[in-house]
């Protein structure tokens, strides 16, 4: 049988492009035994059907993947989400793991800094340094980042409403080591409409923080061309309980309110769209996650060109960041979770993922050690290097019960998508608890179902061992809350006060306008005014959102 | 000499303490045996002057966020405010998700707001009696002003409002069939008819449609609740309606119709337990109409059903 | 006293910064289909709001969930803050992830029950129902 023209099509023009761009890790992918792993595998006969709905990877729909030719390439990032207590803390453990072969800084922040409270304001009490680091001024950030090359590291934030002040302190600290911000590499979260839903750590009602979020982007298009300004993320939404086609839907849907905020500022889709990148979840339902990334892919594809009418491919391509189910780890027999995130992390590999946390076994118990940390990370090490499966594109591809599935996905989280866009958009859900409601639904279903028995968690509810007490955890000195308040004085004792006061007033008089904030709070944080000061300010002109709780 | 508990109960309640206005209030809704010694021992003179703001609305309308805001507003006069927030009840279980005071939160440390969640636990025309009691336990607790607040739809709904000076209720734009099934019903009742979320799309054709509904066109009111827009207005004319209902006569007849109901539904509460009783005593034969044995249980219990209803 | 209509009125919380709210939901939803009336405060109170709304509700018992790690400071809070209201009879419960050696602290501090990731919603269920009914029985009105 001869070549299908479409075949030959992508192989002389995306294929063979994407090689001469980026060759492959191996000149030859192999068995054990010598014969070849072929890159990719194919129906026997390529018809209409196959290329509308799977097509060839790096292709739309993209459901097989956006690259040609995907971890044959290049293999995904592995980024370990970690922040401890203190900066300089945090910053011993960001040298280590590069050290260890990680490929990018992820870091975790602690709530009173998401929540844009400074370390010493009464609301932080008791949560300093507590699930990532605390960052009040460009002086903590300035350790953070002592001796790690801004140039040649890729920093993920996981940060939402205060992203902008975050984001400054970067680009300052940056500025500082003679890397300019048009060199810096990594993304911020910045996706503020999951926290009124799943995560919590809003500050303002959503429209004002939408504003804040098209600024970014706006600003960062023409300054920092090299950085992911959102991470469109569904991880919490699962992690809150719901299903897969609703963490899909509500995932997408939020992207499609973030692409419109952006239009209605002006912005053109071709050109941020690219900059756009999704953060999702890997549970341990191996195939049905597996369907999932692919179907996300095809879904966002779609939007994007028939929704936004967006054009360059870039645009098109949904591209994520993948970690694994914290909330599927038991507290019970916590080596088992070593296999949990074993599958997890299959199942976003074998999906298609850019990049990988994978979680660590002691999470359900605390902060993880050092010791399981590098076991996280050498199990997507042994996924890369011993399994094989990152030597071939999409191998799952053309499975009747995987296509069934990433069918159904598609059709399901199509139509939750459907019914948010007639009730007024993401927003107007958001507002009536509709997507909370519907979270809190699929969480208390999956609970019955472990209570009675009819779904199985080893350790858990089958196969239980009497234990004893758990294995040494990471403690943080109770210390660091006081330390940390004291180094947040002696910056607010040494800095030009008068510098301080002219860059809020600035700051707040902006905020009531429309002018673009981040030029503003880049100037503020140059001049050490603090995390809290700034948000304070902002907290004045817009207003606090609310949790209505919502069951 | 033995300190009467109850005694020291009504004595703490009327010194505002709101752990004892809380415990009060639980006594009777738990029905102790000893509530009826409480609650007439309370000042009369502070549940004539207190002024009871019904507000009622489908889902969604925004009710505990305005609720929120006259707080707001009666607080900044230097008056002690009372909520009863109602929630329905599960009937499988019993059990209850009372919701409505995460809304009120932003109150939590003023200690003149009085909030009590309250479900409406399977009882029908109970509730009246349940509510009606908490409002007299406020009230002698220094509430002057207190807001009963009802979510959803129904008779259970009516029933509350007919203990209140004044009724709102609140609507707002998108919210559909919902507000179509109130309408019958508590546009009759209420006084004040008030459209919420008054910048969202449709606000205006609803309160043109309201409008046209109302008695006449000043008992329409815009407010948005979120920002806070018409409350101050909203505010004002509720407390000038007090004002008049309290001159013209309105108040005193709709209490004295408030009072009636509320004895009708003590004594069916007060009943309920021998009803419940003997009716396991008797044989219900599943054969026999109901309406005979209803019959039957009140000569048994020598109660006599009247023979024209 | 023959009859009454008497609930378990709990009041679930959550304290400090956690949004983590998932588990609190879930209990919450548990407790009510066990015929709980659940008072729900939402996320980010501080422990003196807390206290104040279970007194005004006057429930027997509080449950609290925090997943930050910031349990030995605020858990203790609350049951201080009842204590200086003179609410210390009601009962305080609290979940989350908590590490086993942190638990004997927390109970010295006044909090009666912890409760780990996998603890079964009915172990959970039947705690407050105890705290419940030695709260009635230990009261004089």
């Amino acid at each position: 049988m001869s070549k299908h023209p479409r075949q030959s099509d992508w192989e002389e023009n995306t294929l063979n492009k994407s090689l001469a761009r980026c060759p492959e890790r191996q000149p030859q992918f192999s068995h054990h035994g010598g014969s070849e792993t072929p890159r990719l595998a194919l129906p026997a006969e390529i018809d209409d059907h196959y290329l509308d709905t799977l097509n060839f990877p790096g292709s739309y729909p993209y459901t097989r993947g956006v690259q040609p030719t995907m971890y044959r390439g290049r293999l995904w990032t592995m980024r370990q989400y970690a922040g401890f207590s203190t900066a300089a803390e945090s910053n011993r453990r960001y040298c280590y793991l590069l050290q260890q072969g990680t490929t990018g800084l992820s870091v975790a922040f602690d709530l009173p800094t998401q929540i844009g409270y400074d370390s010493d304001d009464p609301m932080a009490m008791g949560e300093v340094g507590k699930v990532g680091v605390a960052i009040d001024s460009l002086a903590d950030m300035e350790i953070l980042f002592d001796q790690i090359p801004l140039n040649k590291v890729s920093t993920s934030m996981t940060i939402n409403a205060p992203a902008a002040v975050l984001l400054a302190m970067y680009v300052a600290v940056a500025e500082k080591q003679g890397v300019p911000a048009a060199k810096i590499q990594g993304t911020i979260q910045n996706d503020i409409l999951k926290e009124y839903v799943a995560r919590g750590t809003y500050i303002f009602p959503p429209r004002p923080s939408l504003r804040l979020i098209t600024d970014i982007f706006q600003w960062c298009t023409a300054q920092t061309p090299n950085f992911n300004t959102i991470s469109i993320s569904g991880y919490h939404i699962r992690e809150a309980g719901a299903t897969a086609a609703q963490e899909i839907a509500f995932t997408l849907a939020n992207g499609c309110a973030y692409v419109q905020a952006a239009i209605d500022a002006g912005l053109d889709v071709d050109v941020f769209a690219r900059r756009l990148s999704f953060f999702f979840n890997a549970s341990s339902d191996l195939l049905e996650e597996v369907a999932k990334f692919r179907a996300a892919r095809r879904l966002w594809a779609k939007i994007m060109k028939e929704r936004f009418a967006a054009k360059h491919p870039a645009s098109l391509m949904l591209r994520f960041h993948t970690q694994t189910a914290g909330s599927s780890l038991t507290a019970q027999q916590i080596d088992n979770n070593i296999v949990r995130v074993t599958l997890q992390a299959l199942a976003a590999v074998l999906g298609g993922t850019q990049s990988l946390h994978t979680n660590s076994r002691d999470e359900a118990l605390g902060l993880p050690t050092e010791d399981s940390v590098r076991t996280a990370l050498r199990t997507q090490q042994i996924i890369a290097h011993e399994s094989g499966v990152a030597d071939t594109v999409d191998p799952l591809a053309g499975s009747y019960f995987i296509e069934a599935a990433t069918d159904r996905i598609e059709a399901e989280a199509g139509a939750l998508i459907g019914r948010i866009d007639q009730a007024g958009g993401v927003i107007a859900c958001i507002e009536d608890g509709f997507i909370q409601r519907q979270i809190e639904n699929s969480a208390y279903a999956f609970q019955c179902q472990v209570e009675s028995g009819e779904r199985i968690v080893v350790g858990v509810n089958r196969f239980q061992t009497d234990e004893e007490v758990g294995p040494p955890l990471l403690r943080l000195d109770p210390a660091v809350e006081e330390e940390q308040v004291t180094r947040l004085q002696a910056v607010r004792a040494t800095r030009d006060q008068a510098a301080v006061d002219a860059t809020l007033s600035q700051l707040r008089e902006a905020a009531g306008g429309s002018a673009n904030l981040m030029p503003l709070i880049l100037e503020a944080v140059k001049a050490y005014t603090t995390l809290g000061e700034i948000c304070r300010v902002l907290r004045d002109i817009f207003g606090e959102h609310r949790d209505k709780g919502y069951l | 000499m033995i300190i009467d508990p109850i005694e020291t109960l009504v004595q703490q309640v009327q010194a505002k303490n709101p752990r004892a206005i809380a415990r009060a209030i639980t006594l009777v809704e738990d029905h102790d045996s000893r509530a009826g010694q409480l609650l007439s021992a309370l000042d009369p003179q502070s549940i004539e002057e207190m002024t009871v703001i019904g507000i009622t609305g489908p889902p969604g309308a925004g009710k505990s966020t305005l609720t929120g805001r006259l707080i707001a507003r009666f607080r900044s006069e230097g008056r002690r405010v009372g909520i009863i927030a109602i929630d329905p009840s599960s009937p499988i279980s019993g059990g209850a998700i009372l919701g409505d005071r995460v809304r009120m939160m932003e109150h939590a440390l003023d200690g003149d707001v009085i909030v009590r969640s309250m479900a409406t636990r399977g009882r029908l025309g109970g509730l009246c009696a349940a509510a009606g009691a908490a409002m007299r336990i406020m009230a002698a607790g220094g509430c002057s002003v207190i807001l009963i607040e009802t979510v959803g739809v129904g008779q259970s709904e009516m029933d509350i409002i007919s203990l209140a000076d004044i009724t709102l209720l609140v609507l707002a734009p998108g919210l559909g069939d919902e507000i179509q099934a109130m309408k019958a019903g508590l546009l009759e009742v209420a006084d004040l008819l008030v459209v919420n979320k008054s910048d969202s799309p449709g606000a205006e054709t609803l309160t043109l449609e309201m409008e046209t509904a109302a008695h006449d066109r000043s008992q329409v009111w815009q407010t948005d609740a979120l920002t806070g827009k018409g409350v101050a207005e909203l505010t004002s004319r509720l407390i000038a309606l007090d004002r008049e209902h309290r001159s013209d006569g309105t108040r005193s007849k709709r209490r004295g119709q408030a009072h009636e109901r509320e004895v009708i539904d003590w004594a069916i509460e007060l009943l309920r337990p021998q009803l419940s009783s003997a009716a396991k005593a008797m044989d219900c034969r599943q054969s026999a109409d109901p309406r005979q044995l209803a019959q039957e249980l009140l000569s048994a219990l020598e109660l006599k059903a009247n023979p024209d209803i | 006293m023959t009859y009454t209509t008497q609930k378990n009125r709990v009041l679930i919380g959550k304290a400090g910064l956690d949004g983590h709210d998932r588990g609190a939901k879930v209990i919450a939803r548990a407790l009510r289909d066990h015929g709980f009336e659940v008072i729900y405060t939402g996320i980010r109170r501080t422990p003196e709001e807390i206290a104040a709304a279970a007194i005004q509700e006057d429930v027997a018992a509080i449950g609290l969930s925090s997943l930050s790690g910031a349990h030995l400071r605020l858990f203790p809070a609350v049951v201080e803050a009842l204590r200086r209201a003179g609410a210390g009879d009601i009962r305080v419960l609290g979940g989350g992830v908590i590490p086993a050696e942190d638990i004997p602290l927390l109970q010295e501090a006044g909090i009666i029950e912890i409760f780990t990731p996998g603890t079964p919603l009915e172990r959970i269920i039947a705690a407050f129902t105890e705290a419940c009914a030695s709260h009635r029985s230990g009261r004089s009105l």
